[in-house]
């Protein structure tokens, strides 16, 4: 079925006749778009992987950093670099865990917030409170979040104040404050928690569109049958928001790889904390080797493919139902 | 108690975890801005000593139970009661450095009264414990529990021993060039909010404008001309629109070197275009897509070309398009550090760079950085309670952006 509709839309006879202006026309229209595009992102798609065969100033290739009795990878030493050495390492070990931790959970908690507040009468001010830090910059939420987990100056000295929510809350409980962005694994996650607390408002707010979109009728007369609240949302409500769900998850995802302002701004990486983008950002402009930064940003690239191919498959699907 | 009322009640009862639930996530979300809030209009000493919750405590930390208990009743409970005998002005408490000349004071008599009369006199040891109150209520060290001056430094750029307003009265001198005219410190100040409000600004109109412009132009190609590659060209924009940007900064900033446009606003309009371009073709294709056929074929039957097509009735129907695209740009652009990092740095600082830089540099203390931080958020957050709906329906129209 799906394939006879994309044929039809190959046809020209099914173009509707006053889409046919002339054969310059349109490209006149869409001329200083693709121009932009092409100097913006298409030019750099070929240059960043040239660069990253290059070595630290662009000027030789990446052979020449080949140190003789040890492994070298010839012309993409840089990748030898991004991908084996121990900082890149745990690098990507940290991005890993950003995304085993952060994808779920701002996928789940989302949805049970726009599954919850579907419930209540002040939903919209629920929502609008947890949607409120998606207008804010990762900037202005890690001076948030730093005050919140902010540790003592002088923490041997029982009597130094406590300023920062979270050790505040330890100390009530009895304990000694945390420096919660200083200790691995643990800033790892003092960090993620930043994030999920970003784009729980995102995924909160596409799904609560999803789940409205779902008759009522249906959910009524599984509870009719005798189904309880559970089997009501995840055997009949959460199969049929699952594209939504989809969408949520690669959109997470998506930003997860490219996290960076949060890293820069909260740990600057340090403590084992760095990520993919700030790791690109420091090769760059700190380390100034430009060969082994243009490697990382094509394994960004890489890793963002598969989900760049999805994104295409679906719209492809959509545009046939249309 | 009838079944059904019985019905009611175990409804209510059984939603009580349901409202528990929803509140506590709430008050987790708002919590942390509403400390950044608070701190920002705290006075620095009061930030280090105390957490910024105590501020709702009860207590008022302005009090002591002997002067309530012995002065409060005439003098007021904030000591001013009586103009004469103004308890919170520090000359007139310099009339008595010692406890004994206020014990001296309680025979006489003020309008026809005995100051205190006999039955309840403060014994010495509460005198001095008044006294020593009072003196430091009426110092000029003494701080109010709020006030604006954070947010002046942060606009001036400011990071004196004390605050710019202080400095500049008691005419100390400033480091660097300071001339103590607010409006002129806020333009040359190196580390000044001010200007990187107004270099914010400016970065972000034109890079909202431009994508929208160009993008309204090919949307209208996209979704009423027909050319060859129409639909594959299309579908090439949709993956573009995830390619991450990281990719375009190593080549870009190449080619800025060589064409000499690093640090120019220019430079950033142009790459936020770019980047913004294939996401807003997408979301004005898919509105002026489902604009009815007809009202485009009664235009060409009256004589209309695809100029005057795109002119005249593309563009004014798509401005609802318009509201949703430019404020989720605006709102991207506004908050975005990376590129402004890169393309503008130290040259001409907006508010993200700005308050990265204080973060790092142990310069700016607490009460510097909250107040950076709300001046950053003014814009959005009143974006947020005025035009959410738009920025919502930005989302929901597939908001997947490099």
């Amino acid at each position: 079925m799906a394939n006879q509709t994309r044929k039809q839309k190959k046809n020209p006879q099914n173009v509707p006749t006053i889409m046919r202006q002339g054969t310059i026309t349109p490209w006149l229209f869409i001329f200083p778009a693709l121009a932009f595009i092409g100097v913006y992102i298409l030019y750099p798609l070929v240059n960043i992987f040239i660069l990253s065969l290059r070595n630290n100033d662009s000027s030789q290739w990446a052979t020449i950093a080949c140190q003789t009795g040890q492994s070298c990878w010839g012309i993409f030493e840089n990748y030898r670099y991004a991908l084996t050495s121990d900082v890149m390492l745990m690098t990507f070990r940290n991005n890993i865990l950003w995304l085993l931790i952060m994808v779920p959970g701002g996928t789940a908690i989302g949805l049970l917030i726009a599954v919850l507040v579907d419930k209540v009468k002040y939903e919209a001010i629920a929502k609008a409170l947890i949607f409120m830090p998606m207008v804010i910059s990762f900037v202005g939420a890690s001076v948030i979040w730093g005050f919140v987990y902010d540790y003592p100056v002088n923490p041997d000295n029982p009597n130094s104040p406590v300023i920062g929510l979270l050790n505040a809350i330890v100390k009530a409980a009895g304990g000694n404050p945390v420096p919660w962005l200083q200790i691995p694994p643990l800033n790892n996650l003092a960090l993620i928690i930043v994030g999920i607390w970003l784009y729980t408002g995102f995924s909160m707010t596409i799904l609560s569109a999803s789940i409205k979109s779902v008759p009522a009728e249906l959910l009524e007369a599984a509870r009719i049958d005798g189904a309880n609240e559970w089997q009501v949302f995840f055997r009949i409500m959460l199969p049929l928001i699952m594209p939504t769900v989809t969408v949520v998850i690669t959109t997470i995802t998506i930003f997860t790889l490219k996290l960076f302002d949060l890293i820069y701004v909260m740990t600057g990486g340090n403590y084992q904390t760095n990520v993919i983008a700030n790791r690109m950002y420091m090769e760059m402009y700190v380390n100034y080797e430009t060969g082994r930064s243009a490697a990382i940003a094509v394994i960004l690239l890489f890793l963002i493919i598969p989900l760049l191919i999805y994104n295409i498959r679906r719209f492809q699907q959509q545009e046939a139902i249309r | 108690m009838n079944k059904r009322t019985k019905q009611i009640l175990n409804n209510i009862l059984g939603r009580i975890p349901l409202h528990f639930v929803i509140i506590i996530l709430c008050i987790v979300w708002v919590v942390p801005t509403l400390g950044l809030l608070v701190s920002s209009f705290r006075p620095p000493q009061d930030i280090n000593e105390t957490g910024w919750w105590t501020v709702f405590s009860l207590k008022n930390k302005n009090s002591l139970p002997e002067y309530d208990t012995y002065c409060a009743s005439c003098h007021g409970e904030n000591g001013n009661a009586i103009p004469e005998a103004n308890l919170t002005d520090p000359e007139f408490l310099s009339q008595y450095p010692q406890s004994i000349r206020v014990l001296q004071t309680f025979d006489n008599v003020y309008n026809g009264q005995i100051h205190v009369p006999v039955a309840n006199r403060p014994d010495r040891n509460q005198i001095s414990k008044i006294m020593s109150f009072l003196q430091e209520q009426a110092s000029p060290e003494n701080r109010p529990t709020f006030w604006l001056r954070n947010y002046i430094d942060v606009l001036a750029g400011y990071r004196g021993r004390l605050d710019y307003v202080t400095d500049c009265e008691a005419g100390n001198l400033l480091p660097g060039q300071r001339t103590c005219n607010f409006w002129k410190d806020v333009t040359i100040a190196q580390s000044s909010m001010g200007m990187a409000f107004v270099n914010t600004l400016i970065v972000s109109i034109p890079s909202v404008l431009l994508p929208i412009l160009f993008a309204a132009f090919a949307a209208f190609a996209f979704s009423w001309l027909d050319f060859k590659g129409r639909q594959t060209l299309f579908a090439l924009l949709v993956g573009l629109q995830i390619v991450p940007l990281q990719i375009a900064l190593i080549p870009i900033f190449k080619l800025y070197v060589r064409m000499d446009m690093i640090g120019t606003f220019l430079g950033v309009w142009l790459f936020h275009t770019g980047f913004g371009l294939p996401y807003a073709i997408y979301l004005m294709r898919n509105f002026l897509g489902s604009l009815p056929q007809e009202i485009f074929e009664s235009a060409y039957l009256d004589g209309a070309n695809a100029w005057t097509a795109f002119i005249k009735l593309a563009l004014p129907l798509a401005i609802p398009a318009f509201g949703a695209l430019g404020i989720f740009q605006f709102l991207w652009v506004w908050n975005d550090l990376l590129v402004a990092l890169v393309f503008l740095s130290g040259s001409k600082p907006v508010m993200t760079y700005q308050i990265s830089n204080m973060v790092t540099s142990l310069g700016a203390g607490w009460h510097l950085l909250t107040a950076a931080a709300f001046v950053s958020f003014i814009v959005p957050m009143l974006i947020f309670f005025f035009m959410q709906r738009y920025f919502v329906r930005g989302l929901l129209a597939g908001a997947i952006k490099g």
